[in-house]
């Protein structure tokens, strides 16, 4: 493996996004403009806004990526230059990693911009260090690369790719604990929400929000976040056959 | 003649795809340093034929051997190149953007300074050099086919596998092209594998492997093909082999 090849398929994704920046404009203004309107609709009740507002700076970078990267790897797929990446001396991990890379480091300027915006402009109240929110942003980012990476393996067409964003990500929207908190829901219901790795994203984040050190149950989030990742970018990486039909 | 194996060997190849068996065990033998051409009309199986030499072909049975080494097998990932017949380069990328990025992937030990002169090589090779800063998207289908040879061509593979490369393009370049591949093999000693289904590539090739219905109705040089079949091209030739097959056919009913 060589630090190289990953080097430069994340600068090749980075390139391909370079020459559209319109997609650019789009992954790092619409989340800024989302918060916005947040902070214009509970301005009655800021708590709400603090209480929400974490959660959503988790949430962003894991649907933003999830997107990009379910098409990006698509595109890949139908196109050809995946198959032809695959008969050169290319590892998937290299691959992988490289998109990984690519879309991390997008996650971090997002992130920093949404939370500089909540921060600075909105007055979200933020007790937990500022990088640590940053880490739980990259950490979500990376999540979503690899549940996009996982389910464009699924996907025959752009159009079925974008579905599996309803399918995919809105339950767990739903039963993260944002709109209903965890421990209030049906007990069926609380068990599949401890099942998806979304729960654990808002849960960090909202423990950042609101309490200043990093003790045991904020690792245990970030373990689970950063496992779940590994463990879709391993079974995305499954799907990444040399030999097709 | 030299020891080492011909660049491929098949014996009893056959590939199925689902329910339908694509190719029905075939024999055959390409030597090296030589343009041998896979003719045979659309659909006949000459895409999955390379795509198993590459090792990109699921379900493969009988022996498939590429410069002495299994399909497939990874040590064969830099020394065969490979071109689809789609044109497979990053269309929201430059042409140079492509072939930097996949200069990287077959070398990534090399100067920046190697890479780039590899680059500029290709690029004057396919006849691209003029569009080298254009993307990929706002060229024609013919640029786009030769930005797609032209990664191919980025490694100097031992063994060079091209689908339908030639399709499509103005009649000029279509000479040049084949002049590009007759100059492979005379310089470099790289063997060349190209398919079509336009029977009159088949005089530019030293060897033809004619296919019809996942089957090899013949494995000649293109003069031995004629004199065998007493015809005077090679389109008559396999019009002839097909007959002679479904009157063996009808024989043996």
């Amino acid at each position: 493996m060589t630090a190289q090849r990953t080097l430069a398929t994340a600068r090749r994704v980075l390139r391909q996004l370079g020459h559209d920046p319109r997609t650019i404009a789009l992954m790092l203004g619409v989340p800024l403009v989302l918060l916005t309107l947040l902070y214009w609709a509970f301005h009655a009740t800021p708590q709400t806004f603090d209480h929400i507002g974490p959660a959503l700076l988790g949430v962003f970078p894991l649907i933003v990526m999830f997107l990009v990267t379910s098409i990006a790897t698509l595109r890949e797929r139908t196109s050809g230059t995946l198959e032809r990446l695959l008969s050169m001396p290319l590892r998937k991990a290299e691959l992988i990693l490289g998109y990984a890379l690519a879309f991390g480091l997008l996650a971090i300027v997002q992130a920093a911009l949404a939370t500089g915006l909540a921060v600075g402009l909105l007055h979200l109240s933020l007790a937990g260090p500022t990088w640590l929110l940053l880490l739980v942003a990259v950490l979500d980012a990376l999540l979503g690369t690899a549940l996009g990476l996982f389910v464009s393996a699924f996907a025959a067409s752009e159009f079925q790719a974008v579905q599996f964003m309803p399918a995919v990500i809105f339950p767990q929207l739903l039963l993260c604990g944002l709109f209903v908190p965890r421990g209030a829901m049906p007990t069926a219901l609380s068990y599949v929400s401890d099942a998806l790795p979304m729960s654990y994203v808002v849960d960090a984040m909202t423990h950042v929000s609101l309490d200043a050190s990093a003790n045991a149950d904020l690792l245990r989030d970030l373990a689970v976040i950063a496992g779940s990742a590994l463990l879709v970018l391993a079974l995305g990486s499954a799907t990444l056959r040399r030999r097709t039909p | 003649m030299n020891s080492a194996p011909p660049a491929v060997r098949a014996a009893g190849l056959t590939v199925t795809r689902g329910a339908r068996t694509v190719l029905q065990g075939l024999d055959f033998t390409v030597p090296r340093g030589q343009v041998t051409g896979l003719l045979g009309p659309s659909g006949c199986g000459k895409s999955t034929l390379l795509r198993a030499l590459v090792g990109a072909q699921a379900k493969v049975a009988g022996r498939l051997d590429v410069l002495g080494h299994p399909a497939g097998h990874p040590v064969l990932r830099s020394r065969v190149g490979y071109v689809t017949q789609a044109p497979s380069v990053y269309t929201d990328l430059t042409v140079s953007q492509n072939l930097d990025y996949f200069a990287t992937v077959l070398a990534p030990g090399a100067a920046r300074a190697d890479r780039r002169s590899t680059v500029r090589r290709v690029l004057a090779e396919v006849d691209l050099t003029a569009h080298a800063d254009h993307l990929v998207s706002r060229l024609s289908g013919g640029q786009r086919s030769r930005a797609s040879l032209a990664v191919a061509l980025l490694g100097t593979p031992e063994l060079l596998v091209l689908d339908e490369p030639t399709v499509g393009l103005d009649p000029v370049l279509r000479r040049e092209l084949w002049h590009l591949f007759h100059r492979l093999a005379a310089d470099h000693g790289t063997t060349l594998l190209v398919s079509s289904h336009v029977m009159d590539e088949a005089e530019r090739c030293e060897r033809l492997l004619l296919m019809r219905d996942g089957r090899l109705l013949a494995d000649d040089t293109p003069d031995a093909l004629r004199a065998s079949t007493r015809t005077a091209t090679v389109e008559d030739a396999f019009l002839h082999l097909v007959d002679q097959a479904a009157d063996h056919q009808e024989a043996t009913r």
